[in-house]
């Protein structure tokens, strides 16, 4: 649907009836850019000019100015540690999966229970998928014990499953299979006629990837990795439903400075931190959506 | 393909298959064995940690609270949504753009985030007008808005709705007739989709319901498992299989109505970028 000659169709098919009853056409949007508006918009606003004002309500830097503190920074550096190690892994396997999948048949029953797997387990997370590993590599958690009975503690260097390493481990497990559902229809894409002229031309295997699979994927691979890094870098329930006490992470630091019970919240740290989370995350989706553009210039 | 190189690509993909599937089921059948363990090693196997589910009040409370919610924001989105994307591609196409970004910039924007902003208002609200959990709906709503737009556009692609309305409102047809007896029984699947993707949205959501001081399902379990983490893991696991069967379910009405869209795909009147249902799923509000 254009939108260009839209509106003289519209006019052309009903010269009275819709004009007279809804004088103006933006009215049937109105409820939905009101509620958009107070409920996403109006939030997005409170946030920003929460981060530049103080309690008060006059203007400020020092919100901003506080993210530069120790255990702030640290907070950054371990949030991005996490989220560019999870989505390298998510992506690396996820990738795989998707080659796996797509050189199968591609109406059989196994692609059909990889997907649809898949989007649930994509969509899997917070307080569940912490008890998930809870209840597998937690203190008394099934490989735990197994390992345990064979001489094997994985609890001799302290907890794993509460620390940064643990973390990218569970959130892998959203990872994998969301690069899977955005990665396949790229992999899907690949025609087996480029692999026959690249062997017609005396190619290998490595001049197939290297020369032609693998230019026309980077795009999309790189794209996805970011969609996946933004993932976990949002992620908040699982950890929060991990780790009780302190903040490792940004979202964790959010929500101690948000809701401290002893007077001591900070408000405007909070949402100056939200404001860097938000842009964050936005810069790296938009990246994704470009790239993901030009992928689908020549998906078609 | 010569005979190494399909027997080296099958290895691989058992390889990959066999892998990636242990690291998957690992956990799952982790859950079952812990929640079905007896108080000590040498104990029997026990289901106590299951029945335990139904005999804790406050967690059949907050089911009952997030099946609610689940309920209330799935009909306000369809109330919300569905007549404006009717209307834009009917009458206002020039808003399509700027309706589909404010639907998809949720996904732009961190649930942790967005807590801190509608806190204030949620604040107001507490105190104006009422407390009741049922009042996360308002926030839900807008965290449903990327996934029910991708599947009601979907939807919307695959039929002519410029033609539907036109011979309809020809016949004499109001925009209420033209909504409940043409358009909706023609997009049933693409509803279901989308209140299906909302539901499993709503059930899992625990940030703001945990920040904004409510007991949701989520926040519930987080809070049996601090007393009993078998009790924890068993509701964990069934939260998880009920969100297979939803989502099976969604794959299982999904994939007709995905081929009728693939088959008009090239239809003039029809848009071509229809999605695929599953991606609809994709990009996540609730880690």
């Amino acid at each position: 649907m254009t939108s260009a000659g839209d509106p003289a169709v519209n006019t052309a098919a009903r010269p009275e009836g819709g004009g007279r009853r809804l004088p103006l056409p933006w009215l049937g949007v109105a409820p939905f850019l009101l509620y958009v508006g107070l409920f996403l918009l109006l939030p997005t606003a409170i946030i920003t000019y929460g981060s530049f004002t103080t309690k008060q309500g006059s203007p400020t830097l020092s919100n901003i100015a506080g993210i530069n503190q120790d255990f702030l920074i640290n907070a950054f550096v371990k949030s991005t540690t996490i989220s560019v190690a999870s989505a390298l892994l998510g992506a690396i396997f996820g990738a795989m999966l998707a080659y796996a999948v797509a050189t199968g048949n591609p109406r059989g029953v196994f692609r059909r229970i990889v997907t649809s797997m898949s989007g649930v387990l994509a969509q899997f997370g917070g307080v569940t998928l912490a008890f998930a590993f809870i209840a597998t590599i937690g203190n008394v958690g099934f490989v735990t014990l197994f390992l345990q009975s064979h001489g094997i503690d994985i609890y001799a260097n302290g907890a794993p499953l509460y620390q940064v390493s643990g973390l990218i481990v569970v959130y892998s497990y959203f990872q994998i299979p969301l690069m899977l559902l955005v990665f396949l229809p790229a992999v899907d894409g690949i025609r087996p006629q480029w692999r026959e002229a690249t062997e017609s031309l005396g190619g290998s295997t490595w001049h197939y990837w290297r020369y032609v699979a693998g230019p026309l994927l980077a795009p999309a691979f790189l794209g996805c990795t970011l969609l996946l890094f933004a993932n976990a870098f949002s992620a908040y329930a699982t950890a929060a439903a991990l780790i009780t006490q302190g903040g490792i992470i940004v979202p964790l630091q959010i929500s101690n400075l948000f809701t401290s019970e002893t007077g001591r919240s900070q408000p405007g740290l909070a949402k100056a931190l939200a404001l860097a989370m938000i842009l964050i995350v936005m810069i790296v989706v938009v990246l994704y959506t470009l790239l993901q553009r030009r992928t689908s210039r020549w998906l078609k | 393909m010569s005979r190494s190189r399909r027997i080296k690509l099958q290895v691989f993909r058992a390889t990959v298959f066999l892998l990636v599937g242990a690291f998957f089921l690992l956990p799952i059948g982790a859950m079952f064995e812990f929640s079905t363990r007896g108080n000590s090693v040498t104990s029997p196997r026990t289901v106590e940690a299951w029945t335990n589910i139904l005999q804790a009040p406050d967690l059949t409370k907050a089911i009952t609270a997030s099946l609610e919610l689940a309920v209330i924001t799935s009909v306000g989105m369809l109330v919300l949504l569905l007549p404006t994307m009717v209307w834009v591609r009917l009458r206002l196409p020039q808003v399509h753009r700027i309706v589909e970004f404010l639907c998809l910039l949720p996904l732009t924007i961190p649930a942790i985030a967005l807590v801190v902003g509608v806190a204030p208002i949620y604040h107001w609200i507490e105190i104006n007008v009422t407390d009741s959990i049922l009042i996360l709906s308002f926030v839900y709503l807008i965290i449903v808005l990327p996934y029910s737009y991708r599947a009601l556009d979907a939807g919307l692609a695959a039929i002519d709705i410029k033609t539907l309305s036109e011979a309809a409102r020809s016949l004499g047809a109001g925009w209420g007739t033209v909504m409940f007896r043409v358009i909706v029984p023609n997009m049933s699947t693409a509803l279901l989709n989308a209140c299906l993707l909302s539901v499993a949205v709503v059930l899992g959501e625990f940030t703001f319901a945990q920040l904004l001081y409510f007991v949701n399902l989520q926040v519930a379990i987080s809070y049996v498992g601090l007393t009993s983490a078998g009790t924890s893991i068993a509701v964990s696991l069934a939260s998880l299989i009920f969100a297979f069967t939803l989502l099976m379910v969604l794959s299982f009405f999904g994939r007709p109505r995905e081929r009728v869209a693939r088959a008009e795909e090239n239809l003039p009147g029809t848009e071509s970028r229809v999605l695929p249902l599953r991606s609809s799923f994709i990009g996540v509000p609730d880690k």
